[in-house]
């Protein structure tokens, strides 16, 4: 068992923050950054799939999501960040020191920072499994490439599905975005650039029922809300963006959260119900979800961290 | 192949394949993927500590025709080939000891 005064769990724009500010406070953070997937539940987190940031202060020319992931690592690790490239199995916070376990392997810590982010929702077909891979995507950065001169379909409304679906316009042919409501969530910039790109065609009130095809994507059956008029696209990729879920499933009945699964924290900080546990980033946050406020919060949650441990006499 | 690993080309794929003695894990990726960079440290691992396989990469980007040829639509894809055919095809990039065991039985049992 090896023990860390500060452990941090889940290594996105706020895990690595944390642990930035953390180190350099001399705590020798110990970051559990997580295994490497194809969703945005990886070490680097949601950043990892986008291209392009434009939004983050301080690289006025943009800068590519998993380069600006790779340099937080690397100015954490420059101050003597430890990192372990796997994803935490259980947690035990029911007493100090805590205890925090990567399947047999023991870790203990002195105070912790949860920011394990969130991860993005899938459509719940039976059909994903067959066609994931197929045809069915779920990181547009990664597999655009492939949809070349094809015909394909984003679904969502936000932020993401937007800054998809216009960098998928480099590759396919027409891009349909498929938006439940009337309305769409994205900023005013992101909603103009959908609107002003000619290969991408909104459809309101559509949302998808059922994907076709056996060893790859050959259409999706949609369904107008509204009209209930059901038809079938004959597409052969398709990119879903509807949202996230808080990846909180290893704090369940330890830590408070709200009806949707994010940690509650108390207002204007970090503190979450036990002390000593300090959450930071997407987990505790459903309202802003920007690469900047999940820094903020991680250099709000090291510290909170710091100070509770001094003022228990670390 | 200073770093163990076996960077392949159009020109070069089928030779290799062919001429493999051992299985032959051959990792599909492009330097625009986020995930794929993440795992290129795991297969550099796997490439000096497991030399019952042979560990090789073949970007997609430059060598599209491969990719075309097996079905490539997602990247990370991994495609084991065992005696010069595909054995296994893994999709997505996934941690280490995961990726392990999906490649057990390419591995020798005395690991």
């Amino acid at each position: 068992m090896s023990h860390h005064p500060v452990v941090v769990i889940g290594s996105g724009p706020a895990g690595l923050t944390a642990a930035i500010y953390t180190a350099r406070a001399n705590l020798s953070p110990l970051v559990i950054e997580g295994e490497p997937s194809s969703t945005s539940d990886q070490p680097g987190g949601q950043l990892m799939l986008t291209t392009e940031v434009e939004n983050f202060p301080g690289f006025p020319e943009g800068i590519d999501g998993p380069e600006l992931m790779t340099r937080m690592r690397q100015q954490a690790a420059r101050f003597g960040a430890e990192f372990v490239t796997e994803k935490v199995t259980a947690v035990d916070f029911s007493e100090r020191p805590f205890r925090i376990w990567v399947r047999e392997r023991e870790y203990s810590a002195d105070a912790v920072i949860v920011s394990t982010g969130a991860q993005s929702l899938m459509l719940g077909l039976e059909a994903e499994s067959r066609l994931l891979g197929h045809g069915l995507s779920t990181c547009a950065t990664c597999d655009g490439f492939f949809f070349r001169g094809q015909e394909i379909a984003v679904v969502g409304g936000g932020d993401s599905a937007i800054e998809e679906a216009t960098f998928l316009t480099k590759f396919a042919t027409k891009v349909h975005l498929l938006v439940r409501r009337d309305v769409l969530r994205a900023s005013k910039v992101m909603q103009d650039r959908a609107q002003a790109n000619d290969k991408i065609e909104i459809h309101w009130h559509t949302v998808v029922d059922d994907l076709l095809g056996s060893d790859r994507l050959e259409g999706a059956v949609v369904r107008n809300v509204v009209s209930g008029e059901v038809s079938t696209m004959p597409v052969t990729g398709l990119f879903v963006a509807i949202g996230h879920r808080p990846n909180t499933d290893l704090f369940k009945g330890v830590l408070d959260m709200d009806d949707n699964g994010y940690l509650v924290t108390r207002s204007g900080s970090s503190y979450t119900n036990v002390e000593g546990v300090f959450a930071c980033g997407d987990v505790q946050d459903h309202t802003y979800r920007q690469a900047i406020t999940a820094a903020g919060s991680g250099c709000v949650a090291a510290i909170d961290c710091e100070r509770w441990l001094e003022s228990v006499g670390h | 192949m200073a770093d163990g690993i076996v960077h392949l080309t159009s020109a070069s794929f089928d030779d290799v394949v062919r001429s493999a003695d051992k299985p032959l894990l051959v990792d599909f990726w492009a330097g625009w993927c986020g995930p794929c960079k993440l795992i290129a440290p795991i297969l550099a691992e796997i490439a000096t500590e497991q030399p019952g396989i042979i560990i090789a990469k073949l970007n997609v980007d430059d060598h599209p025709d491969i990719a075309m040829r097996y079905s490539v639509m997602s990247i990370p894809t991994l495609i084991v080939f065992a005696g010069g055919e595909v054995g296994k095809r893994l999709v997505g990039a996934k941690g280490k000891g995961q990726l392990l065991q999906e490649l057990s039985e390419f591995l020798p049992t005395s690991r």
